[in-house]
């Protein structure tokens, strides 16, 4: 059969030429000029619809004479609040003077005291009449000075931790640590109420952000589960690329406490690592002020990286990573505002180291701390007209209002709220937000914070001035 | 390879660049560098060597690894280890205590032996030489700090707002000569969280020069606009890039663009080069860009009277839409600021991240700051602060003729007062570094990526504190050692 074909084809091509060779010559070339026209075609250059028209200088010049830009900036209108801001005289301790006026301070994040204290203030002093104000270069170039080294120990052997590391800066912590480990094609599952300075190291980092309901950890497992199922489509992908939890320990918006325990089961699960920001729950959870790790007895190695800022109970400027040293040293090269940015003046410095040795001698702080924060929760709790968002023990607490409406009236009735209570003597601040910016707006809210030096009358004084307040405004 | 010096313009910035046969020994070493690092790997892998590299926990083997240490990271840099990130127990002024490091393993981890060494000081920022530990500025600092308290704990926008910042703001808008100044915490973050917030949202251009600062590339990358780098200090190719974009508008849809910035330092850290102001200035005017103007180094350093770049080319401050500078390096501080015209520092009150965010600065930094502007400004009734700037200007003079006339390679412009010297092959930088060391000297080395692969360099930062005797022991010093390592490329 296969001959027979061969027989067949071969007589159509001869069919073929015995036409090709009778045809009429215009018939042949027009036929040639057609082949000629599509060969040229096929290698001229291709017509693009963007292929920009050359313009002629006289347009080019009109152009950018034409071109003008947008105001540098928008006006602000003049009474944004930031136009006219409180101002403080002296210290913020327990008692602050603001605009004049001395008010009982529920507002700055001093919650051990510390700001204030004369024996950090004497250390601090010691250290600038040897070492100067500033340390006048990076820590590669002769900007680390033993202070600095000193703390970094101390923060390491009080956390329980291999390394320790110190930024100057409490917003350049985070900020830092999260792109010096997660990288483009990384995923960060990360907490819709995680503050400000966690959403820009994120952005920073150009990785994949998964957003988890705030403190739910059913969501981050459905959301785990999903990541799991598509990791199964494409393994050779997903063994290269890195997965971290990132939650805080206290979170700043809300004043909750995240369900550790079962973070750490995830971790293990489905093979997450996991970041905490603890900067609100340092020194204040846990019965040595050891963070919330202390508070719920989870080992300290479960946890990859804790980055705290030192603003806060520290009462100091800058902040720190705490971990494996495998973990920490790398931020040495990697952390942009660690290599880039000089480094932390020493009698900053000093003060933190000094605060943290009154935190070791005095571990009955802490408990203190949590009872004047229980006090305070449940006296505002009962205040018509406002309810109270966070743990009892937690040292931050938002009020909102129990009935909000639309977004701009809450925030100016809380205003009005804390300027009434300012001028009777109780120190509080609405939590401001860039609306814009921020991935998930809190609801408007007066944030409260609990310094540990507030006795039981300061307590009730300040929560019936509140709901006095709160009752002739509502 | 070998760069070749467009032709043009000769300004004081121009300098020979890397002779070949140096060239040629950077790439060879490099390459033998990279050769060994191969061997050790491959040693270590086998088990012949140890691997002082740490590994993730034993429990977490399943995780996907985060595998840090890079290959330049373990076989490159760790044998340089040793001459970064030495600690100092001494104010940084000209004679500082360095803490003598010893490693047991290959530089991979370091103790302290216990032993101090004296040395003259070329690696701080302190130009002015306000980093002292005694004097007025320290009283004052004390003062603030018995007043204030050493931290915060709040931000501008809630209780952060002392009278002593807004005692700061209005000197530092007094000092430049412009409407309002406001000032951060920390220098990075200037840049970081309010370059942002001047060109965020999409429609904005951003033509920033080759040698920026990392904290402008971080704030030009969160903002999230549209990067175009010219090269550094070229300024036909920034307006042949102006004059593109705006002819050509934004990619693919070919709108105009909403704000074109452009973004220079005043002194660049690395090069030693001063920014040319003037012509700057005349293509933002010309084409109607904005001016982004970062004086990290060059305010206080820089013009007769410390004002800054401005005052050395002599320019109207207002002609600079945004003025940035940092407080770290001639006023002995820490911080950053941002001045200009009242819109501009009113959008910035409202709306920087810092001001909404970040903790502000501590009252005892502010006071130094505020102690040392006044000095400068002859505003404490005396000349302490003329007499310093002009012994910064005489060092700096003095300090470049000299390597100059010696025969080495020295970048940037003759008034600048941060002085790289290129040496171009790598262990020739570090065996610099070390014999500078044993000689007491202390200054930093550059190598890639911060500066060119070809180009690598020492760099140091002359200060009014140092003295006449001083700079000449530093001289003496580089010159014999560079005749026995034949680094005096320019004879």
């Amino acid at each position: 059969m296969a001959v027979e074909d061969v027989i067949v084809e071969s007589w159509y091509m001869m069919q073929m030429i015995q036409a090709f060779l009778q045809a009429p010559v215009y018939h042949i070339v027009i036929e040639v000029l057609l082949i000629v026209w599509i060969i040229g075609l096929l290698f001229s250059k291709s017509y693009r619809i963007q292929e920009r028209v050359q313009l002629t200088e006289k347009e080019k010049e009109d152009l950018l004479a034409e071109w003008k830009p947008e105001p540098l900036v928008p006006d602000t209108p003049e009474d944004h609040p930031a136009l006219h801001p409180r101002v403080v005289s002296g210290k913020a301790g327990l008692k602050v003077v603001v605009d004049g006026k001395e008010c009982l301070n529920l507002a700055t994040l001093n919650f051990l005291g510390m700001l204030g204290n004369k024996r950090i203030e004497k250390a601090a002093n010691t250290a600038l009449y040897k070492y100067g104000v500033g340390s006048c270069g990076p820590r590669g170039f002769y900007g680390t000075v033993d202070v600095h080294l000193d703390l970094e120990d101390k923060l390491a052997k009080f956390t329980r931790t291999e390394e320790a590391i110190l930024y100057a800066y409490g917003f350049a912590t985070i900020a830092s640590a999260i792109p010096a480990y997660s990288k483009r094609g990384d995923i960060v599952f990360c907490d819709e109420g995680a503050c400000f300075a966690i959403q820009k190291g994120l952005l920073a980092s150009r990785s994949k952000v998964v957003y988890f309901k705030h403190n739910d950890m059913e969501d981050l497992e459905r959301l785990l589960k999903e990541q799991a199922k598509d990791d199964k489509k494409d393994p050779k992908k997903a063994a290269v690329t890195r997965r971290f939890v990132l939650v805080e320990g206290i979170y700043l918006n809300y004043g909750d406490i995240v369900p550790l325990p079962k973070l750490v089961e995830l971790k293990y699960k489905y093979k997450v690592r996991i970041f905490i920001e603890e900067s609100a729950s340092f020194g204040v959870l846990g019965d040595n002020g050891r963070g919330v790790t202390e508070h719920f007895g989870v080992p300290i190695e479960d946890i990859d990286l804790i980055s705290a800022n030192m603003e806060m109970s520290l009462a100091s400027i800058g902040g720190f990573c705490c971990g494996d040293s495998f973990v920490i040293d790398h931020q040495r090269l990697s952390g942009q505002g660690y290599c880039f940015s000089a480094s932390l003046p020493p009698m900053l410095s000093v003060a933190a180291s000094e605060a943290l040795l009154i935190m070791e001698e005095k571990p009955g702080i802490f408990e203190e701390l949590r009872t004047r924060c229980k006090w305070l929760h449940a006296k505002l709790s009962s205040i018509p007209g406002l309810k109270v968002c966070g743990e009892p023990i937690s040292p931050i607490m938002h009020l909102q209002l129990a009935a909000p409406s639309g977004h701009a009236e809450d925030t100016t009735k809380l205003e009005i709220i804390c300027n009434e209570c300012m001028n009777q003597g109780v120190a509080l601040t609405v939590a401001r937000f860039l609306e814009k910016e921020e991935h998930l707006v809190p609801p408007p809210s007066i944030r409260v914070a609990v310094n540990v030096e507030l006795t039981e009358d300061d307590i009730d004084h300040a929560t019936s001035i509140i709901a006095n307040v709160a009752k002739t405004v509502l | 390879m070998v760069s070749i010096r467009k032709g043009g313009r000769k300004s004081s910035e121009d300098y020979e660049s890397t002779p070949f046969l140096a060239a040629w020994w950077t790439y060879l070493s490099l390459a033998i560098l990279v050769a060994f690092g191969y061997l050790r790997d491959f040693l270590r892998r086998i088990g012949l060597d140890k691997n002082h590299s740490a590994d993730g926990r034993k429990n977490m083997k399943e995780f996907v690894p985060v595998s840090f240490e890079s290959f330049v990271d373990r076989n490159i840099l760790k044998r340089v280890n040793h001459c970064v990130s030495r600690p100092i127990s001494s104010p940084p002024t000209v004679e500082v205590d360095v803490l003598e490091r010893t490693s047991d393993d290959g530089n991979w981890h370091f103790r302290l032996t216990g032993r101090k060494r004296r040395c003259i000081n070329l690696a701080s920022y302190n130009y002015l030489g306000f980093a002292e530990n005694e004097g007025p500025c320290v009283d004052a600092t004390a003062h603030a700090l018995q007043l204030y308290g050493a931290g915060v704990c709040s931000t501008r926008h809630e209780l952060g707002n002392y009278r002593i910042h807004e005692e700061l703001e209005r000197t530092t808008a007094r000092f430049l000569g412009v409407d309002d100044a406001i000032t951060f915490g920390m220098g990075f973050c200037t840049n970081s969280m309010n370059i942002p917030v001047l060109v965020g949202g999409k429609g904005c251009l951003i033509l920033s020069d080759e040698k920026n600062h990392a904290s402008i590339v971080l704030g030009a990358r969160l903002s999230g606009s549209v990067i175009k780098v010219f090269k550094h200090n070229d300024i036909d190719d920034l307006e042949e890039k102006l004059r593109e974009a705006i002819i050509n508008g934004r990619p693919k849809t070919r709108w105009a663009w909403r704000k074109i910035l452009i973004i220079v330092e005043g002194i660049y850290s690395m090069e030693g080069s001063i920014v040319k102001l003037l012509e700057v200035i005349r293509l933002k005017k010309k084409y109607g860009a904005y001016l982004y103007l970062d004086e990290a180094h060059s305010i206080g350093a820089l013009g007769e009277t410390g004002r800054g770049v401005t005052e050395h080319w002599g320019v109207d401050p207002r002609d600079v839409d945004i003025m940035m500078g940092t407080f770290t390096k001639s006023f002995g501080a820490a911080g950053g600021y941002i001045a200009g015209s009242k819109e501009l520092i009113n959008h910035l009150r409202a709306y920087s991240h810092s001001t909404l965010y970040a903790c502000s600065m501590s009252a005892p930094v502010a006071q130094q700051i505020i102690s040392s502007m006044k000095i400068i400004m002859g505003e404490d009734g005396t000349d302490k602060g003329k007499l310093r700037i002009a012994r910064l200007a005489t060092n700096t003079r003095y300090f470049r003729q000299r390597l100059r006339e010696m025969g080495f390679i020295v970048c940037g412009d003759e008034d600048s007062p941060v002085v790289p010297l290129l040496v171009c092959v790598p262990a020739k930088i570090l065996a610099l570094v070390e014999d500078l060391f044993e000689r007491n000297i202390a200054c930093a080395p550059a190598v890639f990526p911060a500066t060119p692969m070809t180009e690598g360099r020492i760099r140091m930062c002359i200060s009014a504190s140092h003295t006449r005797q001083m700079l000449d022991k530093v001289l003496d010093s580089i010159s014999e050692l560079g005749d026995r390592m034949q680094l005096k490329y320019s004879l």
